[in-house]
């Protein structure tokens, strides 16, 4: 391989981190903040799904970006919003809810998006950090997507809001003790309600950058399992917002792995490296998990993680 | 086992309100729901055309229903059977590559048995990870599922490909006599038969010997079973093999009677169906048969939807996925008596909510 190659290799690879890293910032950003109210949200694969379709679908009616984008909050918001409510029932889990709604999210999203798939909808605009280099694909790989700061912005304010508000408190309390919120005369359905509901407009922004950024077109691969891996992310990033970026920034690297090699002429194991960020996530949870002891920081009601 | 009239009644009837709420859906994209209703029985039930498509489409779903059942059994929520499919039909197709198979029914057994393990270790895999690494079985298997189909491609497109399969990779064709056939001349194939043995053969397994009971009580009281000495973490092994290879078994039976060699089409969400149809039997092998065909005759009427009223190919998915639902939401009516159902609609949230509502924890649910 020669330098040049190396150089687009490499820049493949962190533009990809940046690039692929957005949708997985916003996915494990809303599932931390469903988990820390003590509910698992295995659904928000569907919510990725289904807010990537409305978001595009509401840019290209509208012919607006940020229309789609606020598109999809609202979708996401609403399938996950069925999740809370769905899990506020008794006898209900929410693992097995959150089975279902992947697969409910999914195939609304195949219904409702059939007839996107052709037309191309107006981007999400992106910012050039990388006009100092000569490297055409250093320029390229520096083009960040405008939900970036975006997202930095709600991890700091969500790390902040948990430590220093009142609803941050609540939601910890209902994540940690729901018997000690229920003592303090607060409902912990109610407050979990809205922290999953929260939690899908913001992975909602996630789908939005899947399908308004580029290379920014709806087909129904758009996810394949971003949304579960964010479940382990969390697991990865402690229950903390500020960790979820650096989580999200890795497996952003991973995922870009085989498109990275694709694009300086290495075909050979194209699928094998689309399977990196599994792997990584596989191999995380070995390393962080140990068997009979909870995680680190993880919420003492959360049913996941006995 | 305690089956009470319940246990039949309110699944069917989340399946009818599922049917209702599709409508209501399809009626919002201006399609008659009455018009989808009728096509979703004929093309499902309606004349013996259907019904070999719904058949055929059973089979599948029948083991791959039971990969989750039999893990659920002693207390694993595993939804990965996709993945355990998808190597158990590569392991089937790739056998000949391997070994000189036999060009008979010695052959048709042999390769079975390689999806069979194929599977079998997939999922347990998933049973070591969560008993000696405590990781969540739910996740672990999804992820899994993915690493699976990506192993999958990599060795269909590479490795084991046909040279002569240029648009779509795939792998040699497994020999005439190794392949099953229909029953009687007919499209059902033996794999349905398979699939019922299967489903007998488990729920026999569980009820009757006593290894089986020593699965349910781990998966029943984790606690207990340890009190009484019963070396939980390989009954959960043993569980996620005969799980693992059931779904092993559909890839095969996919591979040896309908695609004959394995490639891309065998990727068919038939693993995600078979976890529906796993939780609307309640976990109960025997129920599995009929909810399978059920399920099965809902994909078969898929292709008539979208032919005749040209919906998406994605609709039987929404239907899947509000029938879940609802199955899940009917969960919350189990603890109630028919007198407090049948008002419920009436009192509309006030004051009489249900004493459960307000009692429950995380401690007190099911899977």
């Amino acid at each position: 391989m020669t330098t040049d190659m190396w150089i687009s290799l490499l820049a493949g690879i962190g533009g990809g981190a940046l690039r692929v890293g957005v949708p997985f910032l916003f996915v494990s950003l809303g599932e931390c903040l469903t988990e820390k109210s003590g509910r698992i949200n295995l659904g928000l694969e569907g919510v990725l799904v289904l807010a990537a379709m409305a978001a595009f679908g509401g840019a290209y009616l509208s012919g607006n970006a940020w229309i789609g984008v606020l598109a999809g909050a609202v979708a996401g918001g609403l399938l996950a919003s069925l999740h809370g409510a769905l899990c506020s029932l008794p006898r209900v889990n929410d693992v097995a809810t959150g089975i279902a709604l992947m697969l409910l999210g999914t195939g609304l999203a195949f219904y409702l998006g059939k007839p996107l798939i052709q037309p191309q909808a107006p981007q999400i605009p992106a910012i050039e950090l990388g006009n100092w280099s000569d490297s055409s694909s250093v320029r390229a790989a520096l083009q960040i997507n405008a939900l970036l700061p975006v997202g930095i912005a709600i991890a700091v304010l969500l790390w902040w809001g948990f430590a220093r508000t009142r609803f941050g408190l609540l939601i910890r309390l209902a994540g940690d003790s729901a018997n000690a919120a229920r003592a303090l005369g607060y409902s912990v359905n109610t407050i979990r309600l809205v922290a999953t509901t929260l939690g899908g407009m913001i992975a909602g922004l996630g789908g939005a950058s899947l399908t308004l950024f580029y290379p920014g077109s709806w087909n129904e691969g758009i996810s394949s399992g971003q949304g579960l891996i964010a479940v382990a992310l969390v697991i990865f990033a402690r229950w903390s917002p500020l960790r979820c970026l650096g989580a999200a920034a890795l497996f952003g690297g991973a995922g870009a792995i085989g498109p990275a090699f694709q694009s300086v002429g290495i075909s050979w194991g194209y699928h094998l490296f689309n399977t990196v960020p599994y792997v990584l996530t596989l191999l995380i949870l070995v390393i962080t998990c140990k068997p009979g002891s909870v995680a680190v920081g993880s919420p003492g009601e959360l049913s996941s993680t006995r | 086992m305690r089956e009470s009239l319940k246990d039949i009644l309110l699944p069917i009837l989340a399946i009818a309100a599922a049917l209702l709420v599709f409508g209501g859906f399809v009626a919002l994209s201006g399609v008659n729901p009455v018009d989808v209703w009728v096509i979703l029985f004929k093309g499902a039930f309606g004349d013996w055309f259907s019904w070999q498509n719904t058949l055929q489409r059973a089979a599948p779903l029948m083991l791959t229903a039971l990969c989750v059942v039999i893990p659920a059994r002693a207390g694993l929520v595993v939804i990965g059977g996709e993945g355990a499919l998808v190597l158990g039909g590569l392991a089937c197709a790739a056998l000949p590559y391997a070994l000189p198979v036999p060009d008979n029914i010695v052959g048709t057994c042999m390769v079975f048995m390689a999806g069979a393990v194929a599977g079998a270790l997939w999922i347990m895999l998933v049973g070591w990870l969560r008993q000696y690494r405590g990781i969540n079985e739910t996740i672990s298997s999804l992820l899994l599922a993915y690493i699976a189909i990506g192993l999958f491609k990599h060795l269909v497109e590479g490795m084991l490909r046909d040279p002569a399969s240029l648009n779509k990779p795939s792998t040699y064709a497994l020999s005439e006599g190794i392949r099953i056939g229909g029953i009687g001349g007919s499209d059902v194939h033996w794999g349905l038969v398979l699939g019922v043995i299967a489903c007998l053969a488990c729920g026999l397994w569980l009820r009757q010997t006593t290894s089986g009971f020593a699965v349910r009580v781990v998966g029943g009281n984790p606690r207990t079973a340890q009190l009484v000495g019963l070396p939980a973490s390989k009954l959960v092994l043993l569980a996620c093999a005969v799980g693992g290879a059931s779904a092993g078994l559909a890839g095969a039976v996919e591979v040896a009677a309908v695609h004959t060699n394995a490639n891309a089409s065998l990727i068919a969400g038939y693993g995600y169906a078979g976890i529906l149809v796993a939780f609307i039997s309640r976990q109960s092998p025997f129920a599995v048969i009929p909810v399978a065909i059920l399920f099965g005759g809902f994909g078969a009427a898929g292709s008539l939807l979208q032919r005749r009223l040209s919906l998406p190919d994605a609709s039987v998915q929404v239907l899947q996925g509000i029938a879940f639902v609802l199955i899940l939401a009917s969960e919350a009516l189990r603890d109630m008596d028919w007198k407090t159902i049948i008002s419920l609609p009436l009192s509309r949230f006030s004051g009489a909510a249900p004493a459960a509502a307000t009692s429950t924890s995380n401690e007190g649910k099911t899977v």
